[in-house]
């Protein structure tokens, strides 16, 4: 059974069992880091290549920060085919990451939803093709009313889910925000 | 006593989840499918043993009074391994199971088969021990993702049979009760029975 506890052997032996497991977990965290970082990359590349029309650069790469959001331009031929922009809103469990793609004249060309923690069966539908999503895409928030039928937009909510469906038309304005500010930025001569 | 006996008193008599109702937080917030309950199970599984083994080794090297503190420090490095483990090869499980992996620290089934058994018995036994309640585990969460994944969302394992939802309630909150409530039932008539 275990030994008689005193002020010194109590000192070592935390130090000793704090000391091995440090040790432990920095080989093993220098081992994984490398793979953690790839897999996270290629989360943003599948979320970028679906949100924006094909391009022959590599977005991520040229990554730009607008107004505290990341935006990914996808390019052809070195000409802008459209941007890919990474937006968080709060949703009804959580935050949504997501990912809002337009091209270059500011219609939405698709969106992807990063990671969100909605109730399953119900507002985490919006990882899937449902109405909310397919019916923003090609519109330009510029000349459309993209909220849910219920706040007097032309967008179907999810079922049940209004406030997931709020929440995700959030994202998609807050991102329309930023490419209008991109714009902007891009063409000072214009203002 | 026989390693296999080990292996079915973790399973049955002493099965974490059906008889000694321990570990319900993760039991009951990851089953939503088959495949995330049998997924929590074995990362803790993976826990278990490593724990179990390592407590027996240097249990009889810890003063008393600091016991508890030092076997929550071995059993936290090695729930951050898995952790960093699955974060790196299996990325989208680490998502689905997302904070329960670092709860695995708090688990009670670790610490009580750490305090209750590894740090009385033999190396070997404690590893056997471990996987046995580590597969009771295993076995009871699967189980109940399963029933909870046909009931709620229609599919088995993710294989989808039915077009559209099942019955909402059984793959939230509520529905983990119900499903665990029966599943203790059935168990307990079954085992009961045999003895």
């Amino acid at each position: 059974m275990a030994k008689e506890s005193s002020f010194k052997n109590m000192v070592i032996t935390l130090s000793v069992i704090c000391l091995v497991c440090s040790a432990l977990l920095g080989v093993v965290y220098s081992v994984t880091k490398a793979p953690i970082e790839a897999a996270e990359l290629a989360k943003i590349n599948n979320a970028i290549k679906a949100v924006v029309p094909e391009c022959d650069n590599n977005p991520s790469e040229e990554m730009i920060e607008v107004e505290g959001s990341v935006v990914y331009p996808a390019k052809v031929n070195g000409n802008i085919v459209g941007y890919a922009i990474k937006v968080k809103v709060s949703g009804f469990g959580g935050p949504i990451q997501m990912m809002v793609g337009f091209k270059a004249d500011g219609t939405i060309y698709n969106t992807s939803v990063i990671s969100h923690s909605e109730t399953p069966g119900l507002g985490a539908k919006i990882t899937g093709e449902i109405p909310t999503r397919t019916q923003i895409v090609g519109k330009n928030p510029a000349s459309s009313n993209l909220t849910v039928t219920k706040d007097g937009g032309e967008i179907d909510a999810i079922t049940a889910s209004t406030i997931t469906s709020r929440a995700f038309l959030k994202g998609v304005d807050a991102a329309y925000k930023v490419f209008v500010e991109l714009q902007k930025q891009q063409q000072p001569w214009e203002n | 006593m026989g390693k296999l006996k080990l292996i079915a008193e973790g399973i049955i008599k002493n099965n974490p989840t059906f008889v000694l109702i321990l570990g319900m937080c993760p039991t009951l917030g990851t089953t939503t499918s088959a495949i995330n309950g049998m997924g929590m199970g074995l990362a803790t599984l993976f826990v278990l043993v490593l724990s179990n083994i390592t407590i027996s080794a240097i249990a009889k090297l810890i003063p008393e009074q600091v016991r508890i503190p030092s076997y929550i420090v071995v059993i936290a490095a090695f729930v951050t391994i898995v952790q960093l483990l699955l974060q790196a090869f299996l990325p989208s499980l680490y998502e689905t199971l997302g904070l329960f992996i670092p709860l695995i620290v708090v688990n009670c089934i670790v610490l009580g088969r750490a305090e209750a058994y590894a740090n009385k018995n033999s190396v070997i036994d404690s590893a056997f021990d471990g996987l046995g309640v580590g597969l009771g585990f295993t076995i009871a969460l699967t189980i109940l993702g399963f029933v909870r994944e046909l009931l709620g969302s229609g599919s088995i394992f993710g294989w989808k049979f039915i077009d559209g939802d099942g019955i909402l309630a059984f793959v939230l909150a509520p529905g983990a009760f119900i499903v665990l409530a029966y599943l203790i039932v059935l168990f307990r008539k079954v085992t009961a029975k045999k003895a």
